[in-house]
């Protein structure tokens, strides 16, 4: 059951435990594997990052400049050439589509990272902090929680947002964290009730010790599932964003897609193959994300309890 | 950095022969349905060097909060707590060398250990707050002296592979791997198994020999304090109602509360059971006069009245008793005024 | 008559790593206005035997022998006859009963619960008139009924469970652990409760505890698990006082007589831990503990031998003569 050691050193004892958080690795793995749903989420995104990836190659950038596409037929319904016909400049649709992969998912996961950071650092310090610094994180939390979300991101994006995606990123980090750093909180509550927390105190840890050392891990695995759902929320509110203009009009993406698809009556001419591909792709994503994030929680979440 | 010893090794030398000296300590915490909540109303207390001591006492007697803010973990609202004759600094530098010096055992060994870190890392997060040197060296010191050896056959093992024995030894060697002057342990034995228990204590008076630490165990188990204790200290609703030497206290009960705690621990058959009616009272309601009294049996059976004591009994508080640690004291009216007859 | 009997109770867990016996062949039998305790550590079983009596085993479970409450063996019963008897002729108080109760509930309406579930003809007006009497039997006051649960005491909620038990008059009582947790004057309160209930209603109760003392004082007999067995039984008291069988020996060792000389600084305790039940050793399963094991406790399993008037231990030292007084 156990591991057989042989050298007492500190060296083969790190190298060991690596050992072990290799196999409990492949414990998770295979644990998330049991989950369909998930592993299908995991493949959708797959395609979607190759795609995105590739997406110079298949696509050389000339192909969506619309200076080089003056020739070709607008609005064409899909042919042999243009699969999924043209826009009102004759750029592929599918081209543009492809291209628009890179600048949601870059948004969507950056604005994520930022959102389970800030979410993180704020959860555990007002959960940890029993004092007046506790108190003012928790008091920053609910008050950005009350603040309707949407409305904020597009006030924000209109004074800011027409200079290009980072702003974007920032906008969507801080408006998106809340969510995370009250669920960071309740788990650092349930997690500092415990013992081993306070023995930490006594061997004599300082409050930053005690909490990377011990709330931190056992408060991750919560945020990445957590996460994982954030860039859903991310990813359809820039699309939003883009649908209605408030973001950088020269960067194609899905939302910015439709905005230009309704814009030049598409839906008057039953254009539905520039109407529907934008929208499905976000959808794809969103869900992609959401079946991954539900898989994780699950997954995460039976360890977490038993703790 | 290194830990400077405090303790030099001509103990004549040190300034006061008591390691650890609370005087007149009060603990209050807002109370959960409003009031305040005098956890520790009022206690003295000596601890020598080498001595074990048992605070004894029922639930919510204030032997927790006690031991607690002798640690360092609770501010006193007033009184003092001295370590070596000097009184304890609460600034960041000063606590966490205070840490080094006095150590905690909890009462629950699963819960005390991060079920992620191994026993090496357990045990070594001490000494490595503390930058002490020789880590490896002191862990495996540390393991061999709370009871599991070789060492080395423990250092990757995680606490769910242990029993609840042995991670009872893994958090008492997390403790010793700082090399401790005393240990506080909080129920040390209650969540163990009844077989595993002698083990632990024998474990405890081991450390006392052998490294000299100084003990301080906070039990409801008169039992164990039988067991190891050399003194004593019975709390009642924030205050010590006896204290002394093991033997006398509980061969020879004074106090009316101590008396009544004696005689129905299971291991008593001789006694008559007196079973108290009720539960100890709220700290946030302390009664009038002696706090014992709506309980008390003497009150009851009218051998307060008869000595003439009755009226102390329900408005005077006896005194709060002196930090003496040779004597068997108790505070109670009856026992200060005995019945004549 | 016995009120409860069990005959050659085995039960062993099918799991992925192989079956695991938790209870390895157990007679218990208990009679009416009888105190019967069954003390015993981790893994010994205790708490999977508690779980035959109202079969609350799980669907892994393989369970032989034969478990009678009032005559009828629970084990072959048809379902509904097993609702009929859960609660309404054998009751159990869990171990940790004090955090069972729904905490956004008032008591009363708790305790109405199973009085309502078993007697359809019952109103609820008479339901709460019952559990007053209950609360009043339990020694609660009856405005205790209109409280939550954060607003009792450990010892008040350990109460309530109990009159929780006794809400559809059962035969059989059972109470895991109704004391841990409890402060030694509340201790001695609910244990004076439980020898009432006994007494008074003429229930047939079984107290289990990992300590041995409350046993000895307040059952009338008690029989002292290990590894799925019953290793030794017989009179309460004078099991605690003149123990046969190495195991107890320890047991009674671990609770010092306050008083005793020979116990001062002697903390007396056995070496290793209780042994899981799916690894057990050959032989005598004490035997790597016992310090009195001989070669042969390596090879032979005893099971329990006469070892005095009313009294029976399996340790092979105990016939041959060779025991400790």
């Amino acid at each position: 059951m156990s591991v057989e050691t042989a050298p007492m050193q500190v060296l083969s004892s790190r190298a060991i435990a690596r050992q072990r958080r290799v196999r409990s690795t492949k414990r998770f793995v295979e644990a998330f594997a049991q989950h369909k749903s998930g592993v299908l989420g995991v493949v959708m995104l797959l395609v979607f990052v190759v795609l995105g990836l590739l997406a110079p190659v298949l696509f050389p950038a000339e192909m969506i400049e619309p200076i080089n596409t003056v020739n070709n037929p607008r609005m064409a319904s899909p042919s042999a050439e243009f699969w999924l016909g043209t826009d009102e400049l004759g750029r592929s649709v599918l081209a543009l589509l492809v291209w628009a992969i890179r600048p949601s998912l870059i948004v969507g996961i950056s604005a994520s990272i930022i959102a389970m950071i800030l979410g993180t650092l704020l959860g555990i310090s007002s959960g940890h902090f029993r004092n007046w610094f506790g108190a003012l994180c928790e008091r920053l939390t609910d008050w950005f929680l009350v603040i309707p979300f949407l409305p904020l991101v597009i006030v924000l994006a209109a004074v800011f947002g027409q200079q290009g995606d980072w702003i974007l990123i920032v906008v969507l980090g801080i408006t998106a964290w809340p969510g995370t750093a009250r669920l960071v909180r309740a788990q650092t509550l349930s997690v500092e009730g415990r013992p081993y927390i306070e023995r930490a105190k006594v061997l004599g840890n300082s409050d930053w010790k005690q909490m990377s050392r011990h709330v931190l891990p056992n408060v991750m695995p919560l945020v990445i599932a957590n996460t994982t759902l954030t860039v859903a929320i991310v990813i359809l509110s820039q699309t939003t964003l883009a649908f209605i203009g408030l973001t950088d009009p020269n960067s194609v993406n899905w939302g910015s897609m439709l905005d230009n698809a309704s814009a030049s009556g598409a839906p008057l001419r039953g254009a539905w193959w520039y109407l529907l591909p934008p929208g499905i792709c976000v959808i794809l994503v969103v869900l992609a994300f959401t079946l991954i994030g539900r898989a994780l929680e699950v997954v995460l979440n039976p360890r977490l309890g038993s703790e | 950095m290194t830990t400077t010893s405090v303790s030099e090794s001509t103990p004549s030398a040190s300034a006061s022969p008591n390691v650890i000296e609370v005087d007149n300590l009060c603990v209050s915490f807002p109370g959960r349905r409003g009031g305040i909540a005098r956890a520790v109303d009022g206690v003295n207390l000596n601890v020598g060097r080498g001595e074990v001591v048992a605070l004894v006492g029922e639930s919510g007697c204030g032997k927790t909060t006690l031991a607690r803010s002798i640690l360092g973990l609770e501010r006193p609202e007033s009184g003092e707590i001295r370590f070596h004759g000097l009184p304890l600094n609460y600034g960041a530098k000063a606590l966490k060398k205070y840490r080094s010096n006095v150590q905690l055992v909890l009462q629950d060994p699963t819960g005390s250990l991060n079920p992620r870190h191994s026993v090496y890392e357990a045990v070594a997060e001490g000494p490595r707050t503390h930058g002490m040197d020789d880590e490896p060296g002191r862990v495996s010191r540390a393991l061999a002296q709370a009871g599991l050896r070789p060492p080395e056959r423990f250092f990757l093992r995680y606490p769910h592979e242990l029993s609840g024995g042995q991670r009872q030894r893994v958090v008492i060697a997390g403790a010793l791997a700082l090399e401790p002057e005393v240990i506080i342990a909080d129920e040390p034995v209650s969540s163990l198994d009844a077989s595993v228990r002698g083990e632990i204590l024998a474990l405890m008076l081991k450390l006392r020999e052998e490294l000299e630490v100084t003990l301080l165990v906070v039990t409801h188990d008169l039992g164990l304090a039988w067991n190891i204790a050399d003194r004593i200290v019975v709390m009642y609703l924030g205050r010590v109602v006896e204290e002394g030497p093991t033997e006398q206290v509980l061969n020879d009960p004074q106090h009316p509360y101590t008396k009544a705690l004696l005689s129905v621990v299971p291991e008593m058959e001789q006694v008559e059971a007196i079973v108290l009616t009720g539960e100890a009272p709220d700290p946030t309601k302390i009664p009038s006069g002696c706090r014992f009294h709506p309980r008390c049996q003497k009150v009851k059976d009218g051998t307060a009245e008869a000595a003439g004591v009755l009226d102390k009994c329900m408005g005077t508080s006896p005194l709060v008793l002196p930090p003496d640690a040779t004597q068997h004291v108790a505070a109670c009216h009856l026992v200060t005024n005995p019945p004549s007859a | 008559m016995a009120l409860l009997e069990m005959r050659d109770v085995h039960l062993t867990y099918r799991t992925d790593e192989g079956p695991i016996p938790a209870v390895r062949g157990v007679n218990l039998s208990v009679d009416a206005g009888e105190i019967v305790g069954v003390a015993g550590e981790s893994g010994c079983g205790k708490s999977t035997l508690v779980s035959t009596v109202l079969r609350l085993f799980p669907k892994t479970a393989t369970v032989t022998g034969e478990v009678l409450v009032a005559g009828e063996d629970v084990l072959t019963m048809k379902w509904n006859r097993v609702r009929a008897v859960r609660w309404g002729e054998a009751a159990v108080v869990f171990q940790g009963a004090l955090h069972s109760l729904n905490p956004i509930q008032k008591i009363g309406k708790q305790l109405v619960e199973p009085i309502l579930l078993h007697d359809k003809k019952s109103s609820e007006q008479k339901a709460l008139k019952k559990v007053r009497e209950l609360l009043a039997q339990v020694g609660l006051p009856a405005r205790h009924a209109d409280a939550y649960p954060h607003q009792l005491s450990g010892g008040q909620k350990q109460r309530v469970m109990i009159a929780l038990a006794l809400t559809c008059d059962p035969e059989v009582l059972i109470a895991d652990e109704p004391t841990t947790a409890l402060d030694v004057m509340v201790q001695a309160q609910i244990l004076e409760l439980l020898t009432e209930i006994a007494r008074e209603r003429s229930m047939a109760v079984v107290i289990i505890s990992h300590d041995l003392s409350v046993l000895a004082t307040t059952c009338d007999r008690v029989a002292i698990m290990y590894a799925g067995r019953i290793v030794e039984e017989g009179v309460a008291r004078e099991v605690f006082d003149y123990p046969k069988h190495p195991y107890t020996r320890a047991l009674t060792g671990a609770f010092p007589t306050i008083g005793d000389p020979e116990s001062r600084y002697a903390p007396s305790g056995l070496a290793g831990d209780p042994p899981f039940p799916g690894d057990l050793p050959e032989g005598c399963p004490f035997h790597p503990r016992c310090p009195d094991a001989i070669d042969r406790c390596k090879e032979v399993d005893v099971g329990l031998l006469p070892a005095g008037p009313a009294r029976r231990a399996a340790c092979i030292l105990v016939n041959e003569g060779v025991a400790a007084s």
